[in-house]
């Protein structure tokens, strides 16, 4: 190889390499940081006593919305309160015993499944557990 | 011809047709500068605009986290230094290039008024210049606030009530620059406003008429060298080259002092805190802080600080008129004077720095 083309070539990765080792931090930078609040691994949605039997409560559930059932027969069930269909919050409709998405009238049961109107998918179920006078809810991981 | 190399003259010609740049190419090949004995104190002007350069890409990332208002200012660079991925070298980058502009426009100022290179026609080149030196520390002033932590706050306090010192439109500038009569939310809204918009559209213009004075007539020679004896080098490529390694090795100090000496938070400002020991400006004003430090209280039945005041007001209007009043080197001759003014400013600089430094608590 003739010098001149091997200093152009090296010039020229040498730059490009300066380039590349100077962008990388600005995309990383640029990429959205998780909060810590978003990214939360389980929160307390309730104290015992606090709902009564047939009626629930949207908790936040990091960044999003969750929805804490207490059941007629005294269970409690937790989802995430977002719609699989567009992502509005669902909310309880103590009348049938459902959950009611009031965009566009998709209806779950109890177990999360679709019983009407356009949603795609059952909501997603969070794990919950009672530790002393808290109902402690988190997501199954993966 | 390789069936390579004309697809490569293709792209480049179907460019070429559509943005004429070879005519660029051409006058920076027609382009040239002088090289003699002093002539690296050329590279301090493109090593401040590289600066600025970089203080405009940092600035602008740091706004995609930055939050202007007290309840959340401190807690964003809380965040940008310590969860967002390379929030730590973005914002030290712009802290610590910020510093080293302003200690490169320093040099770059009087390098320029020790060679007398704001000789006719070059007047208002060097009154752009002091007008940018002005809205750089103003920069810097304006930028120390915005983290909202301790020191910032009360040496913002102390540096704003300065102003109000200033004799006959002192109450009524602080009174502007606070958005009201004291360091609230609204001052930071303010600093802020300042510091990303006021101040960023006030120096690209003044850098502009700056940037096309150069061009127009181009880099001065020292006093006593004559046009046909000194070397003309192209700008491109060699001055663009020598100028590139300062570059480059300013870019690797910089990046070697935010791994070692991450810009650091400090702790959230409490307006109803008592005043921490040891508050100073940044470094670029312990000169003026001390001088006023020292000042005695009265001089001449006048307030000593208002007095010190207006006599560096009217000092740095001296300063930017220089070119209007230096009629030795108007004419191109040799002034012992202006040497004599230039070394005793910097002289004075360097001390008072020093002592804010290595006598802190020193009082008068």
């Amino acid at each position: 190889m003739e010098r001149r083309k091997f200093i152009d070539l090296f010039l020229i990765g040498s730059g490009l390499g300066t380039f590349i080792s100077l962008l990388y931090p600005v995309f990383r930078y640029l990429m959205p940081t998780p909060r810590k609040e978003e990214s939360v691994s389980q929160v307390v949605a309730a104290k015992i006593g606090d709902l009564a039997p047939n009626s629930a409560k949207l908790f936040r559930f990091g960044a999003e919305p969750a929805l804490l059932i207490f059941t007629e027969e005294g269970n409690y069930l937790a989802y995430s309160a977002i719609c699989t269909h567009l992502t509005c919050t669902v909310g309880y409709d103590s009348s049938t015993e459902t959950l009611l998405c009031p965009c566009h009238n998709g209806r779950f049961n109890l177990n999360g499944e679709v019983i009407s109107g356009p949603p795609p998918r059952p909501l997603t179920r969070l794990n919950l557990q009672i530790r002393g006078e808290e109902i402690v809810v988190w997501r199954e991981r993966g | 011809m390789t069936s390579g190399e004309k697809g490569k003259n293709k792209f480049l010609v179907y460019f070429e047709d559509r943005f004429k740049w070879s005519k660029i190419a051409e006058l920076a090949r027609k382009k040239t500068v002088p090289r003699h004995s002093l002539s690296y104190w050329q590279y301090f002007g493109g090593l401040c605009l590289f600066l600025f350069i970089i203080q405009v890409i940092t600035g602008g990332l740091l706004l995609l986290h930055y939050v202007p208002s007290i309840d959340r200012a401190h807690e964003s660079i809380q965040f940008i230094m310590g969860q967002v991925r390379f929030g730590w070298l973005i914002r030290s980058v712009h802290s610590w290039s910020a510093n080293i502009l302003i200690g490169a426009i320093f040099v770059h100022m009087f390098s320029t008024f020790l060679l007398r290179a704001y000789r006719p026609p070059r007047e208002i080149t060097w009154v752009t210049g002091s007008f940018l030196l002005f809205i750089f520390l103003a920069f810097g002033f304006s930028g120390y606030l915005l983290p909202w932590n301790e020191l910032s706050f009360f040496a913002t306090r102390v540096g704003t009530d300065l102003l109000g010192q200033i004799p006959l439109i002192g109450g009524s500038l602080k009174t502007f620059v606070l958005g009201g009569r004291e360091i609230s939310g609204a001052t930071l809204s303010r600093f802020y406003w300042f510091h990303v918009a006021l101040l960023p559209l006030a120096a690209l213009f003044f850098l502009g008429i700056h940037l096309y004075l150069i061009q127009i007539h181009g880099i001065s020679l020292p006093l006593g060298l004559k046009q046909e004896r000194v070397k003309e080098v192209p700008f491109f490529p060699d001055f663009f080259l020598s100028e590139s390694v300062l570059w480059l090795t300013v870019l690797a100090i910089i990046g070697l002092l935010c791994v070692f000496f991450p810009w650091e938070t400090g702790e959230k400002a409490d307006p109803f805190s008592p005043t921490p020991a040891g508050i100073r400006p940044e470094w670029y004003f312990t000169f003026l802080f001390t001088t006023l430090k020292l000042v005695p209280g009265h001089i001449l039945g006048i307030e000593g600080e208002k007095l010190a005041l207006l006599f560096i007001l009217v000092a740095c209007l001296f300063w930017t008129l220089v070119p209007y009043w230096d009629k030795k080197g108007q004419k191109g001759q040799k002034s012992p004077l202006i040497t004599v003014i230039g070394l005793a400013v910097i002289i004075y600089i360097l001390v008072f720095t020093l002592i804010t430094y290595l006598y802190p608590g020193y009082k008068k």
